[in-house]
Order: structure tokens, then C-alpha cells, then sequence
């Protein structure tokens, strides 16, 4: 990462696929703002192209894991660039899956469109939610741009809290469900919704734990939050 | 090394080589070499590393002028074997070596193996043959060769003579055997048997080896030296070495940023 290799290619093989993964994060990035975007504002024709441009965050993914099967082969890379290479192929399995939340949250949407049965209210919790998980992600990749393994420690607060939201929303749309049994399949939808963000965060904070092992070559994953902060600065 | 569940077989301490030219290829190694566990060197050329391994059975005392400081001690009875009341051919008899290059003697198959037997002056033909079979088989040779043990043994492959050499390596049964790049005049095929070879070997005795091919040191080796202008740069398991080393100059030479 810091000094260059002596096979020249091997280097913008590197940086290539570096950047393609950059690409497809801020491509999900992007259909996570859509998908909410035509939920709150009932833009039916955002959220089908959110639906559709979901192939394009599948293809990426294929992409980048025929790259790095290729760098495998013909680099066999070792320490910094293998821990670069085994990070970017877990990186894009779960910015993938965002991309599915993010399609996931636009056919909602859509459907809520369709039978005209908008519920704007509850919109605000998932509105800020959404808020928070995408602000995650955004830290999370910027955190691989920049190999910053620090930011681990934020994005794990921040999705305490995300998880705290969903919690609150859930027990909102139950008293919701209790009071008129005629909000259930809405309240249903809005709950799905509200899981899927928090899904979106879980894989944000999976990505910045991916960033530590690429820096660091330690492993932060299902640990508390006193135990990562530990490794992190050592 | 009382918590190492591996107890140690080897153990150089503060190891300086000077050669004859006074040019000092070794600084002050230190470096543990586990029972039964097969330890790599690496390092780019010129680094030292089969220099070190050389110590390990005297070599170097074959050319006047040279000369040794420090220690290698030998365990478990705590040996020195740079020490000069040590005879160079006990410790051979402890330490043998495979060579880059396969050199069979111009003798036959059998001959070669029941060469080390021969300098031991045993004279029992019964004993020196089961040595000789045993030896062939623990090389993985003996189905190749059992019928026609007198044939010369330049008549074999490349690869087959690399087994011959590690065949008469063991017959002597040494408790550490060197390689020196043993399987880089070897076709891939070749190189694989031998590395098979090693990994079997490992559970008889102990492995030093030096390789320039960092992909073997990484599939075949327990723990990983780095060596670098006659100095012991980083040492750790095999793993650590090629996930996460701790020294910028390893990281850079094992991901080929050196230079």
C-alpha cells in the first residue's frame, strides 16, 4: 500500500479492483438515499430504478471476485496485499447485500405506492434511520479508502444506536397494532423496512471491521466494544 | 521454553560467521529451531541465509580462515556444536545436508545410500541393507528403485536423484537435516514429491530449509526466518510471517516491494 511492487502491473491490478469496489460502494451508497427517497416522497419511478440498477451492483460484485481470483493466481499476494485482496471479497458480499436491502425497501415502496395506502407519519423514524445507516456505510468505505482502522470504534457506536432506533420503532408500530388492528399490514411493512436499515448498518460495521484486519491484520469481529478499542490502538 | 509445547532441538545464540576474507556474513543470530517442526529461511540473495544454514553442520570448517563466534547448541544434551573440542563429523552424523543441486557419487544406487553406514565402519551386510531399504523407502524412492539397486546412480531423474540425496541423508539417522534449496533444479512435478517428502519427514525428525521460492516456504514450513544482509530481520510461525508480519522490511520483501 505504501510502496510500490516491483512487478509495475501488480500494482494497478491492485488499484484497479481497489477502485471497482469504491465504485459499487458508492453505487449502494447511493440506491440506499433512492430507495428511501421515492419511500418518503412516493416516487414510484425512483424506486423502479433502484429495483433495476440493482443488477449493476450484482454485476460489480462478480466482477471484483473474478479480479481477485485472478490477482490469487498470478500474484499469490502475501501479508498487506493478501489481507487487501481477502477484505475486498468480503467487502462486496456485503455491500451486496445492502444493494438487495436497498431493492428490498424501493419494492416496498412501490407497493405501498400502488395500494395507496401511504403512512407518512412513521416515515420520519425510518427517514432517520436510513439517515444513520447510510452515514455508516459512507464512514465504512471511507475508512477503506484511507485504510483507517480507527473508524471501527464510531461505526460500532453508531450501530448501537441504529440497533437502539429499531428497537424503538418496533415497540412504536406494536402499540401502533394494538390500538387499530387496521395498521397491521402497514405496520408490517414499515417493520420490514426498519429491519432491512438495520441490516444495512450491520453490514457497515462488517465492512469497517474488514478495514482493521486489511490494516492491521487483527481480527475485531464478535468482540466487545472495550476489547476492539483495545486492539485498535495497540 | 517452558510454555513452548515443542520442545527445542536446536538453537543458535548470538551467532557471528566471518569468512576467511573477513567479510562478516552473520551478525549476532539468534534463532530457536523446534523438534520435529521444519523452520525456513528466507531472504533475498546474498542475505546469509545459507551461510546460517552451513553452521549448522560445520561446513565452513572446510576452508581455512573462517571463522565462527557465538553458539549453536544442540538439545537435549545441551551441545555446542561450534565448540572446538567438537568433531565436524559427529556433528555431520547429527545434522546432515541435501544440496540444491542432486550429487550422487559416481557409485550405484545402493552404494550411495550405504555411504554414511560405510564411514561409520559398520560391516554387518544384514544391517546395512535393511539401513539402505529403510533409508529408500523413508525417501520415497524404494518402489522406484528396489530392482535395480546397482544400477549407477546418474541413471536416474533429476528428481529421483534428489531422493537418492535425501535417501542417504537419513540412512545415518541425523536428528536435523538442512536443505539447501533442495528442489530448485526440479521440474514442478519433482519439486512436489519432495516437498510431500519433507512434510513426512517432519514427524522423524527435525528441517532446516533454505528456499528463494516463498510460496514453499509458505506451504511446507512451520516457521519462517527473515533474513536480511546477514541479520535475523523477523522470526515467527509461518502463518503470522505471511498474514501479518511486524517489520516493514519483511512485509516488503515477501509482498516483492523490495528493492
Amino acid at each position: 500500500m505504501s510502496s510500490e511492487h516491483i512487478y509495475k502491473q501488480y500494482d494497478a491490478e491492485l488499484e484497479a479492483v481497489r477502485a471497482k469496489v469504491l465504485e459499487m460502494g458508492s453505487l449502494v451508497e447511493q440506491q440506499i438515499v433512492d430507495a428511501i427517497q421515492s419511500l418518503v416522497t412516493s416516487n414510484n419511478k425512483l424506486a423502479t430504478s433502484v429495483i433495476e440498477k440493482d443488477h449493476m451492483v450484482n454485476t460489480l460484485e462478480v466482477q471484483v471476485d473474478e479480479d481477485c481470483s485472478h490477482i490469487i493466481v498470478r500474484r499469490q499476494p502475501t501479508a498487506s496485499d493478501l489481507r487487501m485482496v481477502l477484505m475486498m471479497i468480503k467487502t462486496i458480499t456485503d455491500l451486496e447485500r445492502i444493494g438487495d436491502e436497498a431493492a428490498k425497501i424501493a419494492r416496498f415502496s412501490q407497493k405501498s405506492i400502488e395500494t395507496d395506502r401511504m403512512w407518512t407519519p412513521r416515515f420520519a423514524e425510518i427517514s432517520s434511520m436510513s439517515n444513520l445507516a447510510r452515514e455508516m456505510l459512507h464512514m465504512a468505505l471511507d475508512a477503506f479508502a484511507r485504510s483507517d482502522a480507527t473508524k471501527v470504534l464510531e461505526i460500532a457506536q453508531m450501530d448501537q444506536e441504529l440497533d437502539e432506533h429499531y428497537q424503538m420503532t418496533i415497540r412504536h408500530l406494536i402499540t401502533f397494532m394494538l390500538e387499530d388492528p387496521r395498521t397491521i399490514s402497514m405496520s408490517l411493512e414499515v417493520l420490514f423496512i426498519a429491519k432491512a436499515i438495520e441490516r444495512i448498518g450491520d453490514h457497515a460495521k462488517n465492512i469497517s471491521e474488514y478495514v482493521v484486519y486489511m490494516v492491521k491484520g487483527k481480527d475485531v469481529r464478535h468482540i466487545s466494544m472495550d476489547e476492539m478499542e483495545q486492539e485498535v490502538n495497540n | 521454553m517452558v510454555n513452548t509445547p515443542t520442545p527445542l532441538k536446536a538453537e543458535a545464540k548470538d551467532l557471528n560467521f566471518y569468512y576467511s576474507n573477513g567479510h562478516q556474513a552473520l551478525k549476532s543470530v539468534n534463532l530457536p529451531v523446534y523438534e520435529k517442526k521444519i523452520t525456513a529461511l528466507i531472504g533475498p540473495s546474498g542475505c546469509g541465509k545459507s551461510t546460517f544454514l552451513r553452521c549448522f553442520n560445520r561446513m565452513h570448517d572446510l576452508y581455512p580462515g573462517n571463522k565462527y563466534e557465538g553458539q549453536i547448541v544442540m538439545h537435549p544434551d545441551n551441545t555446542n556444536i561450534l565448540a572446538s573440542g567438537v568433531d565436524p563429523i559427529e556433528v555431520r552424523m547429527r545434522i546432515s545436508m541435501v544440496f540444491q543441486k542432486p550429487n550422487p557419487f559416481p557409485k550405484t544406487i545402493f552404494e550411495n545410500v550405504a555411504y554414511g553406514l560405510r564411514v561409520r565402519d559398520e560391516k554387518n551386510k544384514r544391517v546395512v541393507a535393511d539401513k539402505v531399504e529403510e533409508a529408500l523407502k523413508g525417501a520415497a524412492l524404494w518402489n522406484e528403485v528396489k530392482d535395480r539397486l546397482n544400477d549407477l546412480a546418474f541413471n536416474l531423474s533429476g528428481g529421483q536423484q534428489q531422493r537418492l540425496c535425501i535417501a542417504r541423508a537419513l540412512a545415518t539417522d541425523p536428528e536435523i537435516m538442512l536443505f539447501d534449496e533442495p528442489t530448485s533444479a526440479l521440474d514442478p512435478i519433482a519439486t512436489v514429491h519432495i516437498e510431500e517428502l519433507m512434510d513426512e519427514l517432519r514427524h522423524k525428525l527435525t528441517i532446516l530449509v533454505v528456499t528463494h521460492n516463498m510460496q514453499q516456504a509458505a506451504r511446507i514450513s512451520d516457521y519462517t526466518a527473515y533474513m536480511y544482509l546477514g541479520e535475523m530481520m523477523e522470526y515467527g510461525d509461518t502463518d503470522t510471517i505471511f498474514t501479518r508480519p511486524n517489520r516493514k522490511e519483511t512485509e516488503d520483501y515477501i509482498t516483492g516491494k523490495f528493492g
